[in-house]
This record gives structure tokens, sequence and C-alpha cells, in this order.
């Protein structure tokens, strides 16, 4: 992977990064929020160096991330799902959970409060007590946004969430994610769909073999000689 | 007595004992990335139908050779067998099956047949009747025996066989194919199944051999011996880089030669008599030539299991093989 | 709450559960010690289900903790060291030593693919083992395989657990008094269970065995998590070892093979990883089948074949390894398997 430089300025942007297969999103990605180590280099978050020798830290930092290929807690019901997102945010330990405390069980309530809340919002409500591998595949998409959301992040990386969405799904999705920006998100959109980019987001980013080509405006990404022959002259747009 | 020169002779007896049957532990990882840790066992059984035979022929007029040799060749086929439906019965119905699924399915294997065969063979340890004129020869202040030498040459063989076997085979390669990604052998006209089927049955011949070794090295075969041999020729996978077929050797003799040395000097090491600072306050031990072992030649057992910790924790991938920590 | 039907149920369960020592003496005080450690073995899978069954971890070694309160109890109550602590003084050490043992055994570890982990943790039982072998020299730390003799009953106050006491008519015999103190542990230790399998704790557990990489990036410091699963699991090793040094007054290394290990594990994933119910159900099972055999096929072979071919002894660890397989192969899950679809519905309800 070589130097990537992204910017995200302002909170309640939306913004994107489309490429080619194969061109290290994912990656990009994965060393983003700690998964892989890094080489070198900094990733800079909220006008502070982040340390991303853990995952977990990244959450606490205030990134929060879905997966390309969804991975939920399969045996657990959606609603504990979303409450194991609240763990980074909340404190309750071995003793507390025990002896019950006040402290803990008023804790708990509010973490299964916010746990329905986050499902309603992304219109799941109905499914908050089956097993987050009954869902379907646009539910778990949603769900895992859900997931995310719980821990309060700050900026939301959505790793292609569009794969393997069928029309109207991607329409959901694309309402979901406008809610969000209207909140005060900030949203690093990894995806392929140009279409969904393009029409979603602020700023855009274009990697081509792990090295940024361009990253504009959407219009003025569009019109870019280099990305018309990186990505958009392969003839898929 | 020349104790280092001694060591490294009993260290590369057993060490070449532990890379046999660590062998079977790293083909089977190397293709399905599964411990089958009933391979201890089938090692073991190994040992008891090579004691029967030679038992039931000892009084038989026979001459030594051909005795041992009848029992190899009834030890290799029953072990074979054992290979064979150990795969087919326990673990390929799981192929599919969460990771730890069939590591459960193989820990109850071990103990079942364990249990059978001290059904079988009976609760106490089974001397093996001295029917070989065990020789001993000596060379720069240590002894070797013929069995010893006889126990090397023939693992020495074994590996070099199945190196030809994997390197230079059509069926090596589809098993080396295999191991490096099932679709695209499969893709590549390769039967996965007889593939997964062979190495078990290969391993479990070896390991045949190895029980065969290991019970005429001690001199007793014992049901519940392929437990400790099992985990430390598993270590001894682990060290090389399980997966590895050199590694697996390198790791196996390695291993001997580590357990071998380490029992010997143990006890010295940890004599506090030696110690300058300790000795002074231990005068009413070490007086008169006295001495205070922290950990004598009986921790024998425990040189495999903190090597397997350590490479574990500090170089999980082995000296020569895969990563194998949580992959993202 | 709970509707007067349930309670009635649970008044009926709790009067059938104090009664049943004085049934069971009736038939002889062996089957009150066969309960006993029924109760025991529970309370080992229920230690071992929080590693194994929440955090999906595979702990092969779990016995070495056992042990490790199972020692303790014996050095600071028997005439080894002249030492005889109370015994409400022991547990919580033999507690606390087991939990850190775990935590030594579990910070270099931790970070291993599951299957390494499972031969590393069955190498630290042997380890454990090994050394309680072999330390009674230069220092009689262990008396070595000898093991230690004479350990001190549970004494309550002027109430002794080795002796019989008569009240109300009533013969309260050791293995009953134990019988009742078991119960009081078990009770206490599902109640902790259900409470961390429901707290923030508990979901990260679940979390961690479902999917470890999806659970790191939400936030979830998986190692420390495991680290306290392993802890958690070690203590409740560590308590149950005590009371078995105790009930049995002795204590030697035998006692604490691998084979007690996968006994163990056994139970738990015959009667459903998680489920804690299940887990009870399992322990209780597979301590009760080897005992009826034992009572049944050893007279069945003196009768039919006039000597014994199948000592119950072996019999007993073929059940368990047919357990492991069978379960794997047709029952993954176990026999009850966990339903966090139908607890979350009924916590609903409430």
């Amino acid at each position: 992977m070589n130097t990537v430089l992204l910017e995200a300025r302002n909170i309640g942007k939306r913004f994107g990064g489309v490429q080619a297969h194969g061109a290290g999103k994912t990656t990009l990605f994965n060393v983003f929020t700690g998964l892989y180590p890094r080489d070198s280099g900094e990733v800079w978050f909220g006008g502070a160096p982040l340390g991303l020798e853990s995952p977990h830290a990244v959450a606490a930092a205030g990134i929060a991330r879905t997966f390309q290929n969804i991975r939920l807690f399969g045996n657990m019901t959606a609603l504990e799902n979303v409450m194991v997102g609240r763990h980074v945010r909340t404190r309750a330990g071995v003793f507390g959970a025990i002896l019950r405390s006040r402290a803990e069980r008023a804790e708990e309530a509010a973490i299964r409060r916010r746990g329905d809340e986050l499902l309603h919002y992304v219109g799941i409500a109905d499914r908050a007590n089956d097993l987050a591998r009954h869902l379907s595949y646009g539910d778990q998409r949603r769900l895992e946004i859900a997931r995310a959301l719980a821990t309060d992040p700050k900026l939301l990386a959505l790793d292609e969430p569009a794969a393997g969405m069928n029309a109207t799904e991607t329409a959901a999705l694309r309402s979901l994610i406008e809610g969000l920006r209207k909140d005060g998100l900030t949203v690093l959109l990894i995806e392929h769909d140009v279409k969904l980019v393009m029409g979603l987001c602020d700023r855009v980013a274009v990697l081509d073999y792990g090295e940024k080509i361009a990253e504009d405006v959407p219009e003025a990404v569009r019109a870019n000689p280099k990305v018309i022959e990186a990505y958009l002259g392969t003839g898929t747009a | 007595m020349d104790i280092l020169l001694q060591q490294i002779i009993n260290g590369l007896t057993t060490g070449s004992v532990y890379a046999v049957v660590a062998l079977g532990y790293t083909m089977v990882y190397g293709v399905i990335q599964l411990i089958n840790f009933a391979h201890g066992e089938v090692v073991m059984i190994g040992a008891m139908v090579a004691f029967s035979v030679i038992t039931s022929l000892a009084g038989s007029g026979l001459p030594p050779l051909v005795i041992v040799m009848a029992a190899v060749v009834a030890a290799i086929p029953s072990c074979m067998l054992m290979g064979y439906l150990l795969e087919h019965v326990a673990y390929r119905p799981l192929r599919h099956a969460p990771r730890l699924a069939p590591l459960i399915t193989a820990i109850g294997m071990s103990i079942i047949l364990q249990h059978l065969a001290l059904l079988l063979w009976g609760r106490n340890p089974l001397a093996f009747p001295q029917i070989i004129d065990n020789r001993v020869f000596g060379i720069g202040g240590a002894a070797i025996s013929s069995v010893q030498i006889a126990i090397i040459l023939l693992s020495l063989t074994m590996m070099a066989g199945l190196s030809w076997f994997v390197y230079r085979t059509r069926f090596g390669i589809a098993i080396r194919a295999t191991a490096e990604n099932v679709h695209v052998a499969g893709l590549m006209g390769v039967n996965a199944d007889r593939v997964i089927a062979a190495t078990f049955v290969i391993g479990a011949g070896l390991g045949a051999v190895a029980g065969v070794m290991y019970g005429s090295y001690y001199g007793i075969a014992h049901y519940t011996m392929g437990f400790s041999l099992g985990l430390k020729a598993f270590s001894a996978a682990v060290l090389g880089g399980i997966g590895n077929i050199a590694g697996a050797m390198l790791g196996g003799i390695l291993l001997g030669l580590v357990e071998a040395l380490g029992t010997g000097y143990v006890g010295e090491l940890t004599d506090l008599c030696h110690w300058p600072i300790a000795s002074g306050m231990l005068a009413g031990h070490c007086a008169d030539g006295g001495n205070f072992v922290l950990f004598g030649s009986n921790y024998q057992d425990v040189f495999a299991f903190l090597m397997l910790i350590l490479v574990l924790v500090f170089r999980p991938s082995g000296l020569l093989g895969e990563r194998v920590s949580e992959r993202a | 709450m709970k509707t007067p039907r349930e309670r009635i149920g649970l008044a009926l369960i709790a009067l059938a559960l104090i009664a049943l020592p004085f049934v069971l003496a009736a038939a002889g005080t062996a089957w009150v010690r066969i309960t006993n450690f029924a109760v025991l073995f529970v309370l080992l899978s229920l230690g071992l289900n929080i590693v194994v069954g929440f955090a999906g971890l595979l702990d092969l070694g779990y016995v070495a903790f056992y042990a490790v309160g199972a020692y303790v109890y014996a050095l600071l109550a028997s005439p080894h060291f002249g030492l005889h602590l109370p015994f409400w003084v022991i547990l919580p050490i033999g507690a606390a030593v087991a939990c850190i043992a775990g935590v030594i055994l579990g910070a270099p570890t931790l970070r291993l693919r599951g299957d390494y982990l499972a031969i590393v943790t069955l190498g630290f039982g042997e380890i454990v083992r090994i050394f309680m072998n072999n330390l009674s020299a230069p220092v009689n730390l262990t008396n070595g395989p000898k093991g230690i003799n004479r350990i001190d009953s549970f004494q309550i106050g002027p109430v002794n657990f080795s002796s019989t006491d008569t009240l109300a008519g009533l013969a309260f015999s050791g293995p009953i008094k134990y019988y009742y103190f078991l119960l009081l542990v078990l009770l206490a230790v599902i109640v902790i269970n259900r409470r961390l399998q429901d707290s923030r704790i508990g979901r990260a557990w679940v979390a961690i065995r479902e999917d470890e990489v999806a659970a790191k990036a939400s936030g979830i410091n998986t190692r420390n998590i495991k680290l306290l699963a392993f802890a958690m699991g070690a203590s409740f090793g560590g308590i149950a070892g005590g009371m078995f040094a105790a009930m049995q007054t002795f204590v030697s290394p035998e006692s604490f093979v691998l084979n007690e290990s996968i006994m163990v594990l056994a139970m738990v994933v015959l009667g459903g990883m998680g489920n804690i119910w299940g887990v009870i159900a399992g322990a209780m099972l597979l301590s009760f089948v080897p005992e009826l055999l034992r009572y049944t096929v050893e007279p069945a072979q003196m009768a039919l074949f006039g000597k014994l071919l199948v000592d119950p002894e072996v019999l007993r660890m073929l059940v368990f390894g047919l357990a492991l397989v069978l379960t794997m192969r047709f029952r993954p899950a176990g026999l009850w398997p966990e339903t966090r679809h139908r607890r979350e519905m009924s916590e609903n309800r409430r």
C-alpha cells in the first residue's frame, strides 16, 4: 500500500472513495481501522494522530466501521448485536454485573434503550429479538450500521455497503446514509458503485493500485482525465 | 563417559521418533488445518500390535529379525486402517463445521481409542520381550546401541522416502497442491477427498513404525503412551512450522535434542550448591558434596510443553512454517 | 415477575432438593457422595462454560485450576505444614490463586488461534501436574505422587463436616452436610453465571466467540475480555478444587489428569455450550450415567460371564469419548442448545 492521503474536513460531510476492483480499498480500510499493521505513516483523526495498534482503541477514538462481507454476531439477537456496540461507551465490570448494583442496572437499561432506538433508526425494530443470522441481507447491512452507530462514532466508515444489494435495497441504503449526514455524522464511504458515490458524497477520492489519483468534489472528479483513464476508461460507466 | 555426546545420541534417537510422528500431524494439518489429536493413539496402537505379534512369535524359533519385520508388517496396515477410519467416520462429516468441532471430535476419538486399547491389552505396561541381542558400541566416550542405530537409520530412510514421495511423485504434488489451496487444487482435477484420506493413511503408516520403534527403544508399551508422545510430536511439528514437512523433521530432531540435553543438564544447572550466592545460605545442604537441586531429570516431560508454549508465543509460525495467527 | 404457577414449581423443586439427600441416604451413603461429586462437576462445568461456552475459548487444561484450588486447600488445612486455617478463609485464597494461574496462562497465549490455544492449555495442565508430582524435593511442597493426607474437613462453629450430627431426629452425616453446602455454592454460581451472561461483559464474551474481528472493531478490548473469561473460569475451578480436597480429605496428582479436563469438557459440550441449564443437565447426565452403568454392568457381567470383562471405569471414559464425538456429529449445539432467542423474548415479556 502506497501513500494515501485522505482528508475529511467538516463534520457532516460524506466522503467517498471510488476505485477499480483490487486497488486496495479494503486493505486501506483495515489499516485505517487498526486490523492490519501499517509499515509507516499515520492516520490523523480529530486533530491528533491515532494510535492504530488496536482496533478497539480506534473505535474508542470515534471511528466505527462496517465490513464488506457483513460480520455480525450471528447467534446473538439483533438487539444484542447493537448492545455490544455500546460496550466501548459503558463501564460495568464483573463485580457490577454480579452484584447488580444500582449504577449497573441503570447503565444496562440505558444500553438496552439505546439499542432499541438505533434499531428504530435503521428501520429494523421489528426484528429486535431475531437472531442476526436469521435476518435478510439488507436487514443485516442495516444492523451492522446500527451496531457501528452504537459506538457513538464521529466518523462512520462503510466498506462497500451496497455490495450485493438490488436497486430497491440500494435506494433504501442511500436514504439511510442521507439521514446520517443530516444528523451531523461524517461518513466515509468506500464503494465502487459510482452512481451511489457521486450522488451521495461531498468529496470524492479515487484510488488506483493503492495510489490516490484524484480528490475533489464529485463533478470535478468525474471530469478528471486520470480518473477517466483509470476507472471509467475501462468502459464500466 | 562423555555426557554431552551421550545425550546427543539419546536425543537423536527419540528425536527421530518424534520427527516421524510429527510428520503425521503436519501432513494432516497441512491439508485440512486439523490437529488430529488422535494421531498419538494411532502410534500407540502400532506399538501394541507389534507387541502382540512379537510376544506370540517369540517362542516360535523364527530368527529375531523376521519376527520384528512381521511385527512392523502387521502394525502398518492396522494403523493405516485406523487412520482411514478416523478420517472417514469422525472427521469427514465435520469438514464444513466450525473449526473447533473436529478438534473436539478428535479429542473424543483419542479417549475412545485409548480405552479400547486398555480393554484389549490391559491396564499394565507391557514389556517387549528381549528378542534382539541389543549390542552396545562405544564411540568417543559414549555408548550407542544397535537399536538406537536402527531407529535413527530407519527414521532417516522413511523421511527421505516421504520427501521423495511428496516432492517427486504425481500424488505427492497433488497433496502439496491441496495443502496450498483446496479449491484451486480441486479445479486442477485433484480429488481432495482422496488426498485428505491419503494423508491420514500415510501419516498413520509412519506412525505405526514410530510406535514399534518407540516401544522397542523403551522396551514397553502402554495404553497411555500415545498421549505424551503425541503431544511431544505435535510440539515438534509446531516448532518446525506446522504444515511443513521438512519443518516436522527438523522440529522432531531438535525437540529430541533439547529434551535430552535439558534432562541431562537441568539438575546440574539448578543445583543451588553450584551457585555461589545460594550455596552459602544452604551450607547445611551443600556440605560434603551434598546438593540442593531445584529441578531434576524428573522434569523431562516439561521441556516439550515449555518449548511448545515458547514457540507459539514468540514465533507461532515455527522455524520453517506459515503464519498461524488470526487472520483479519 | 413470575406467575404463581412458576412459583409453586420452584418451591417444589427446592423442597425436592432439600429432601433429596435423605432419600439417597436411604439407598446408601454412597449415593449421597455420588451426588456430591456430580454437583462438584456441575460447578466445574459451569466454570468451564464461561471459557468454552461464552467466550468460545477451548481450554483443555481446566483441571489445572481445579488442582491449584485443591492443593491450596490441602496445604493450608492439613498436618503437612501444620496449618489449619478455616475453610472460609482458604476457599477465597484458592479462588484467587487459581485466578492468578489463569491470568498467567492466558496472558501470553490468548492471541493464539483457537486450536493452538487448546493444545497450549493442555500442555499447561500437564505441566501443573508434573510439578505437583515432583515438587517434593528439594523442599517438600506437595509431597509428590504420595499426595497430601488428613486434610481438614469443613468446620462451622461446633459442626464438623466429617462426623454425623442428629437434629430433630434426622441424621446429618458428613456427606449430607457437604451436599447442602454444595447446593448453596451451586445456587450462588448459577446466579453469578446468569448475571454475567446478561451483562455487558457476558455480551462481549459471546461477541468474541461469534466473530472476534467484528468484536474488536466494535470496540471490545478482546485481549482483556478473554483474559477475564479465563480468570473467572479459573476462579470457579479453584473453589471447586478446594471443596474437593475437603470432601476427599486427600489429594494427589492422580486426581488431576487430562481425562478430568476432558470429562468436564464433555459435560459442557453435551449439555450445550453457552447454555447454563444445558450445561448443568449435561454434567448431571454424565455424572450419573457412568455410576448407573457401574451398578448394572458389573453385576450383569458377573452373572453372564462369571468375571469382569469391561471395567466400569473404562466404560465411563468410553461414554465420555462417545459423548464428545456423537454430540459434534449429530447435535453440535448440544442436547439443550443455547437459545438466546427465546431467552430474549421472555425477558421482553417481563
